[in-house]
């Protein structure tokens, strides 16, 4: 069947890309030459990114946390702010005597940090706004650096590695209904709660997808592995990967939220061709 | 070969002078009066291809776990009509082509009937002698949004099902008799009895078809009893009808808009996705989703449920009006009865009880064509009001501040609307008014000019 | 032998040739003579817009074909658009080829005729004479029309009863009857009981009726873990929490929607405090004060269940809810529910 097909076809497309252990994925064999370079960039990556808190990298973390994000979390992440910084970053940047306070880093985790930086949820562009996805404001060594000194603030945990391959997409679907769909929306296009918005997921990686669940950010509930096992958090990551693109049969899908379009459609396509149709086969109204 | 046949049947049924009258009924060729006809071929379109569907649809809701070939649902526990509904999306051979087609023509035909109403309503088509016509229709769109309504719940998918619940909740939200309503349809308390979507099955494949059927002979009845009305645009008078005949002008113009919007249906239903139940996943009472909407012509009513500041109105230990009643039932209610009161009204107080075979461009009539827009401009904004939540995820906008906006816009706004409308019909007026003279003054001139001088 | 076969030759060529002379009409048929003139008038012919039409029919033809053969082929890729292209493009064209012979190949005529009459006064008379005539037998006719009157509506009535078969429309005890009982566990979707332990703060976990129908209404709760200095229960709530756990009926009490998305501040200082929100009219319920009403179109509290942990940590009812579930009706505040 088409949509088995189809379905198959995403369910196996694993994640391209860099995993935290350094290996690149979903790449065709090598030649051996190739191959021997790949292996020293991995070895000399590896360690980097394995998130064992090499001191220099603690100690780089450290500074950027000063700079960017002393004024709000405080000294060690204690969270309370200290007066008379600097709060934000970048032109909405505001300065002066307010204290400001935001939540303590202590314990969060190279979790949390990985998924505030990488997502651009931090630094926050508004105070007191909802964090939302935006530009990521470090690079690449800046986000491992603060996440490193994140993480040395206690023990906190490690970043996920959600393996959506080993989950199913049915399961997914069934919890996803279940826990998320009240706020995010069955196929995870957004959805309004009181107070605050539950974004779309369609620009979410699989970790972010994995790390959200666990932190539960602003107004989101937060799930633990008691509640929502590392495998069924396999099969929702592999059901919102599934949502983003799902099987389509129908033809051009709308944006999957439903009868809002369908009824555009109705309306801006349907009724004007209709009324064309009719202006085509009948006479427009001539003067008295 | 034609005379042979018309004389086969004129003999055995004796209405060649009949047929030969039906041939040549005068149409008026004004492309406002297809409307109507739109609708028709919608709703033909909608008997046949839901006379397939029926043939492939259960209406049981015995529990049945999924093993078809759609994935995300294997092993999930469903209804025997979800299930029904998914064979015919993934298995049955065009099975989704007709579905959508179905779904698309439904949309559709609720849209070309407001359409076909706005024509008759602005230019007062439904003055004398043809109130009973305009009655007939008004019945048709309120059984068409039923009649739409059952027939999208019907597939137990999580979306419909979360609107048979708001259904339900608007129907014991009438006062004193509500509860009692609401058993009485579901057989007690939501999600009621085994047999209520065998109920809403026969409903929506027999009764509610029938009952359109017969409103829409009687309407097309006493729309050819009485005749069309017309534009005047050259010699029509109220007593003399201008227009082209049935056979041959109007018979390959009809034929030819049917087949255009049954190809535009098919296309729609081929081409543009409409209700993926299969991404909505089966209804549990325990169940929902966000963002969850009805469709179009329902729209307007979630507006109204939102807007709505939580009232319960209550006295002692009784509570006389729950809250969902003033969007669910009042609000539509004071819009229908509107209409429907509205050719009494306007002879009332305009003091016209004269027969009317012309028709009135909107122009003609400001008073008439302010209301309208009036009217329309309200329900327009509550339907938009209804739609906040995706403008908010969309566009960021607060939804608090949306509803309050809408709550005070849905009022103050139709007013301006109708007194701009008002304005505008009347300078138009006046502008016509400066033409015809200027006109009249330059053929005065001309005919002067040419008089020789004495 | 000759003989008899030129006989049949002659009988055979006359029966042939008696066929094709024109026959007499038999008495009391009319044979219908050319029309003394035009109904219809002639127009000019438009050989393009002819071509045009046939090529049209010819085209929708091909695409009706080709509908039939992606039928037969089935599941190409976009099967669904194939076959939606092809129908609709085929039913488009021939419309497009009535169309054009409707405008260009056919005479479009504009007649003249007269409306029907406005009324007719004869007929009206007479229908209403005819009627007032026929009841000339009767003497006692004030009595007769309520006698008509009153067995119209007792059949009426009597044909109307066995519709109060379809549902409990008098006794409406069914509303407020829960399958909760004092003492019933809390179980999950897959009917695994939950223990006090298992409830987190910080997240929502719905939760039913060991043993129940999962679809009633009554059944869905929406559990949640406070702490216990946040809870600011109301009186006629006093006690229902169990060490900060409290649970509430899934199912809103606007118009019945499920319940199914919770907020919970990660960072209280800022942001608002927890709250169910429902995702149809986004009514919001405040689970520290007994799930009252704090934004949206609800006109009444949610309902709470009263809940104990029993010796082994399980969480149970401890009775049935404060209130009737689901949207609000008649009775909804005078009742109360019973198992």
């Amino acid at each position: 069947m088409i949509a088995r097909s189809i379905l198959w076809r995403n369910r196996h497309a694993s994640v391209g890309g860099l995993t935290p252990d350094g290996t690149v994925t979903n790449s065709p064999q090598p030649s051996f030459p190739v191959a021997a370079l790949l292996a020293v960039c991995g070895a000399l990556v590896l360690p980097l990114a394995a998130g064992a808190a090499s001191p220099s990298k603690v100690e780089q973390g450290s500074h950027l946390y000063g700079r960017y994000c002393l004024a709000c979390h405080g000294l060690d992440g204690s969270g309370v702010g200290a007066p008379g910084r600097t709060i934000g970053a970048g032109p909405l940047r505001v300065q002066g005597q307010q204290r400001a306070t935001a939540p303590s880093l202590r314990g969060v985790g190279a979790l949390a940090a990985d998924f505030y930086l990488r997502t651009g949820y931090m630094p926050l562009r508004r105070v007191g706004a909802q964090p939302r996805r935006s530009r990521v404001f470090f690079d690449e060594d800046q986000i491992q650096a603060i996440t490193a000194y994140v993480a040395s603030l206690g023990r906190g945990p490690a970043i996920p590695a959600p393996q959506p391959s080993r989950g199913d997409v049915g399961e997914g679907l069934h919890r996803f209904t279940e826990h998320c769909a009240g706020c995010h929306q069955i196929v995870a296009e957004g959805g309004y709660v009181t107070g605050a918005v539950a974004p779309p997921l369609e620009n979410a990686t699989d970790v972010q997808i994995a790390e959200a669940v666990r932190i539960g950010p602003y107004l989101m509930p937060r799930f633990s592995k008691q509640q929502i096992s590392d495998r069924e958090l396999d099969s929702i990551v592999a059901y919102v990967r599934y949502a983003k693109h799902p099987d389509d049969p129908g033809g051009w899908s709308l944006g999957h939220i439903g009868p809002v379009p369908e009824g555009l459609v109705t309306w801006f396509i349907a009724a004007v061709a209709t009324v064309g149709f009719c202006i085509v086969i009948g006479t427009r109204l001539r003067s008295r | 070969m034609i005379r042979k046949l018309v004389r086969f049947l004129d003999r055995r049924t004796g209405t060649a002078p009949f047929a030969q009258k039906t041939l040549r009924y005068l149409f008026p060729d004004h492309w406002s009066f297809l409307l109507g006809e739109v609708a028709l071929y919608c709703f033909i379109v909608l008997v046949a291809t839901g006379t397939y569907l029926a043939l492939f649809y259960s209406d049981s809701t015995a529990d049945v776990v999924y093993h078809g070939p759609y994935v995300p649902l294997q092993g999930q526990h469903m209804t025997e009509a979800y299930r029904s509904v998914l064979d015919i999306s993934t298995s049955v051979k065009a099975g989704l082509l007709i579905r959508q087609t179905h779904h698309w023509a439904a949309n559709v035909f609720v849209a070309a009937i407001v359409l076909h109403l706005l024509r008759i309503f602005f230019t007062g088509a439904y003055r004398k002698p043809r109130e009973l016509t305009y009655w007939l229709g008004l019945t048709i769109l309120m059984v068409a949004l039923l009649e739409g309504y059952l027939g999208y719940s019907l597939v137990d998918d999580l979306l419909s099902g979360m609107g048979l619940a708001i259904g339900n909740g608007v129907a014991l939200s009438i006062p004193f008799i509500g509860a009692s309503l609401g058993a009485f349809i579901w057989g007690g308390p939501f999600p009621g009895s085994s047999a209520f979507f065998p109920r809403m099955y026969i409903g929506h494949v027999f009764l509610i078809p029938a009952l359109i059927a017969v409103l829409l002979a009687a309407h097309l009845a006493l729309v050819a009893l009485r005749h069309h009305t017309q534009f005047r645009q050259g010699r029509e008078t109220e007593r003399r009808i201008v227009g082209v005949p049935t056979f041959p002008g109007q018979t390959p113009r009809s034929l030819g808009l049917l087949l255009a919007v049954a190809g535009l249906l098919v296309l729609l239903g081929g081409l543009v996705q409409i209700n993926p139940i299969w991404l909505w996943g089966p209804f549990h009472t325990y169940s929902s989703t966000n963002g969850a909407q009805p469709d179009w012509y329902l729209g307007w009513l979630i507006g109204a449920l939102r807007l709505m500041p939580s009232w319960d109105w209550t006295i002692g230990n009784y509570t006389l009006v729950p809250n969902p009643f003033w969007g669910g039932v009042l609000f539509p209610l004071v819009v229908f009865g509107f209409l429907y009161v509205w050719p009494l009204l306007e002879r009332r107080f305009t003091g016209d009880r004269a027969f009317h075979n012309l028709l009135d461009r909107p122009r003609d009539a400001p008073v008439r064509t302010a209301i309208g827009f009036g009217l329309l401009t309200w329900v327009l904004l509550v339907f938009l009001a209804g739609a906040s939540d995706r403008v908010f995820v969309f566009f960021g906008l607060s939804y608090s501040t949306q509803i309050w906006f809408f709550r005070v816009a849905s009022f103050v706004v139709p007013v301006v609307v109708a007194f701009v409308a008002h304005r505008v019909c009347l300078e138009l007026q006046a502008g016509e008014r400066v033409e015809r003279r200027r006109e009249l003054a330059i053929g005065e001139a001309r005919a002067e000019a040419r008089r020789p001088l004495s | 032998m000759k003989d008899r076969l030129r006989t049949l030759l002659v009988l055979v060529v006359l029966y042939v040739l008696r066929r094709r002379l024109p026959r007499r009409a038999p008495a009391g048929e009319h044979a219908p003579g050319p029309p003394a003139e035009r109904i219809v008038p002639a127009g000019t012919p438009e050989p393009r817009a002819e071509l045009l039409a046939i090529g049209l029919l010819l085209f929708g033809a091909l695409c009706a074909a080709a509908f039939v053969a992606v039928y037969v082929l089935d599941r190409l890729p976009r099967q669904t658009q194939l076959l939606g292209l092809s129908l609709g493009l085929a039913l488009l064209s021939i419309a497009a080829a009535l169309i054009v012979t409707g405008k260009r190949l056919v005479v479009t005529e504009e007649l003249e005729h007269d409306y029907p009459p406005e009324e007719h006064p004869g007929e009206q008379e007479a229908i209403a004479q005819t009627v007032a005539e026929s009841a000339s037998r009767l003497t006692r006719r004030r009595l007769f029309a309520l006698g008509l009157g009153t067995a119209g509506g007792a059949l009426a009535v009597a044909l109307l009863a066995p519709l109060a078969s379809l549902g409990p429309g008098i006794d409406l005890d069914s509303f407020v009857r829960t399958p909760w009982r004092k003492g019933r566990r809390l179980v999950d979707e897959e009917g695994r009981p939950y223990r006090a332990a298992d409830i987190e703060q910080d997240t929502f976990y719905t939760a039913f009726p060991e043993g129940a129908d999962l679809e009633q209404i009554a059944s869905p709760l929406v559990v949640v873990r406070l702490p216990p200095r946040d809870l600011d229960l109301p009186r006629e709530n006093a006690g229902y929490a169990a060490a900060g756990i409290v649970a509430f009926s899934k199912i809103c009490t606007h118009a019945g929607c499920a319940i199914s998305l919770y907020r919970t501040p990660l960072f209280p200082d800022a942001e608002p405090k927890p709250a169910l929100v429902c995702p149809c009219h986004y009514s919001t319920f405040d689970p520290a004060t007994g799930g009252t009403v704090i934004f949206g179109p609800a006109g009444r509290k949610l309902p709470m269940l009263p809940l104990r942990i029993d010796g082994r940590g399980y969480l149970r009812a401890a009775g049935n809810f404060d209130g009737p579930v689901g949207p609000s009706w008649w009775d909804v505040r005078a009742r109360r529910p019973f198992a």
